[in-house]
């Protein structure tokens, strides 16, 4: 049976992190991001180690969420770990049949394992500590300077909230549909991928119908509370940066100063 | 002859998640061949969850079902040819439709179960009758036709499978009274003339009252309640703790006890009300000359 599977993997509990105000997060976990591609030593990666050891442990997000996203790049991991470590030239440390690993190899191997874990697990952090409506709600003021040459930004944020907002709705539905067709003899189960495909067709007729359906209706709901687009509206919970998030910005500004120094040495 | 027995069904949805949630819980019954059972229940207490796991939509983590004495859990039991048996037509069944004519999509069921293309059409066209669509339905898009009409052609494309039992979720939601009258009626000559077992799932206690044999109420995911209707409703008090009530025209007649008229306290339906008190009503009458 689908579930009512959440985009991302928000992790509802309160602490510090995740009361930042979204925009924080974006950009903190660009930083963060730019200081992993500055980070060329054991030193700085001590530094990154610092800085995302205190942020999870400040997000109070149990540790087997926050490695999941690792789950993911597992084959991407070992094939840049491989590559790196076989195929560099350089000063020969072993060898292992007609596979050579160099010093260079190594360490390249080493730090590029570290960047890609680092980096998926710092946006990890970001997804887990922040609903993707927050995260809209932030893009959409971020973005709001492109508004001044012409770019829909408040539209386009409506499009992908409601987007985020129906994706449950859309899952429920295609479960029933789906178990009304069986209910009626229908297999999604066996055959080929052409006769897959075929065996789509009583789900997918059925699902864009009451797409469709759904997006008449509530575009007409809108439009009878006086929904006009973004032209002078307001928001009933504006983003606003609290103290915290200054302290936020600081320490992310100070650990990329930091972590660029130390890259230098 | 024993169509369907359900034996100690339990099942948990969502079992370690945050939504988890014990839908079934040791659910016990039994329906005859030809039987005209109602089911009711308030919202949440299980009823959609139970009858799919009749047709093997939903496996029961615990329990059996029987279906004409054959576990339907068993090694190599064709799911398929069961849901051809007992078909089960879902709450707004017109959102499952999806061909570009009426006929096919009546087809679409008959077809699945390997049925040979005359055959397919002669069911088709049998199913259409039964829910009273003649064939200048048959070319038009499903997408054309009123609500109450795709409901018709929703509900031929599962009678078009020849089932032996039907399982209907309130096959009346959202439609206008004659609508309603229409299907409910459609379904009783279903039952009556065609000797199809029902199983009807509705919010409506004055539907059920009236064409049921016998009415199993859910509550929380247990079955509390299991007979004739008038046996049921006198339960009344009781049905409303647990977010149901009787047919409106009990209340009427409890209200007429309770002022001292000595109606008959089992009556569910309009009819009855009505004969019962214009016979009350010639007998307290003096006689005119």
């Amino acid at each position: 049976m689908i579930r009512d599977i959440t985009i991302g993997q928000y992790y509802p509990v309160d602490s510090v992190i995740h009361r930042l105000d979204p925009r924080t997060k974006l950009f903190g976990t660009m930083i963060f991001i730019i200081s992993l591609f500055f980070a060329n030593s054991l030193l700085c990666y001590l530094a990154a180690t610092v800085f995302m050891g205190a942020a999870v442990k400040l997000s109070k997000v149990p540790f087997r969420f926050i490695v999941r996203g690792l789950k993911a790049i597992v084959l991407l991991l070992l094939i840049s770990i491989g590559f790196n470590l076989f195929l560099t030239d350089g000063e020969e440390l072993f060898r292992i049949g007609f596979l050579r690993v160099t010093r260079e190899g190594a360490a390249l191997a080493f730090f590029m394992g570290m960047r890609l874990m680092y980096l998926v697990v710092g946006s990890s952090i970001m997804t887990l500590c922040t609903t993707p409506n927050q995260l809209t709600d932030g893009l959409e003021k971020s973005l709001g300077v492109l508004k001044r040459i012409g770019v829909p930004v408040h539209e386009i944020s409506m499009m992908m909230s409601i987007a985020l907002r129906f994706i449950p709705i859309l899952v429920e539905e295609t479960d029933k549909i789906m178990k009304a067709q069986m209910a009626r003899g229908a297999d999604f189960e066996s055959g080929n991928l052409i006769q897959k495909a075929k065996n789509m067709i009583p789900l997918l007729v059925p699902l864009f119908v009451s797409a469709f359906r759904r997006a008449t209706d509530l575009a007409m709901a809108m439009e009878a509370r006086c929904y006009r687009g973004g032209e002078g509206r307001t928001k009933m919970k504006p983003l606003r940066y609290a103290p915290r998030d200054w302290t936020a910005y600081g320490i992310c500004v100070c650990y990329l100063a930091g972590v660029i120094a130390l890259s230098r040495l | 002859m024993m169509s369907i027995k359900a034996i100690d069904l339990d099942y948990t949805y969502g079992p370690g998640t945050a939504f988890e949630h014990h839908v079934l819980k040791h659910v016990n019954f039994e329906i005859q061949d030809g039987e005209f059972v109602g089911l009711i229940g308030h919202t949440g207490s299980g009823k959609s969850t139970l009858i799919q796991h009749l047709n093997g939509l939903i496996k029961a983590d615990s329990g059996d079902i029987l279906y004409h004495g054959t576990s339907i859990y068993s090694e190599g039991y064709k799911l398929r040819e069961l849901r051809g048996r007992v078909g089960l037509v879902f709450q707004y069944p017109e959102h499952q439709l999806f061909e570009a004519d009426v006929f096919s999509d009546v087809c679409f069921g008959p077809k699945n179960l390997g049925c040979s293309e005359e055959e397919t059409k002669k069911r088709a066209r049998h199913a259409l009758s039964l829910v009273g669509m003649d064939e200048s339905f048959y070319g038009r898009s499903p997408f054309e036709l009123s609500g109450g009409q795709k409901r018709r052609v929703a509900i031929a494309g599962v009678l078009a499978m020849r089932p032996e039992m039907m399982i209907l979720d309130e096959p009346t939601a959202g439609l206008d009274p004659r609508g309603r009258d229409e299907i409910l009626n459609q379904i009783e000559r279903l039952n009556r003339q065609h000797g199809l077992t029902i199983l009807l799932v509705s919010h409506s206690m004055e539907d059920v009252a009236r064409y049921v044999d016998r009415i199993m109420v859910m509550n929380h995911g247990e079955k509390v309640f299991d007979g004739p209707p008038k046996e049921v409703f006198l339960h009344y008090r009781e049905l409303e703790s647990m977010g149901l009530a009787a047919p409106q025209i009990t209340y009427v007649v409890q209200g007429l006890r309770e002022r001292g008229i000595p109606i008959d306290d089992s009556i569910t339906t309009v009819e009855e009300a009505r004969d019962a008190i214009l016979s009350l009503l010639c007998t307290s009458k003096p006689h005119r000359d």
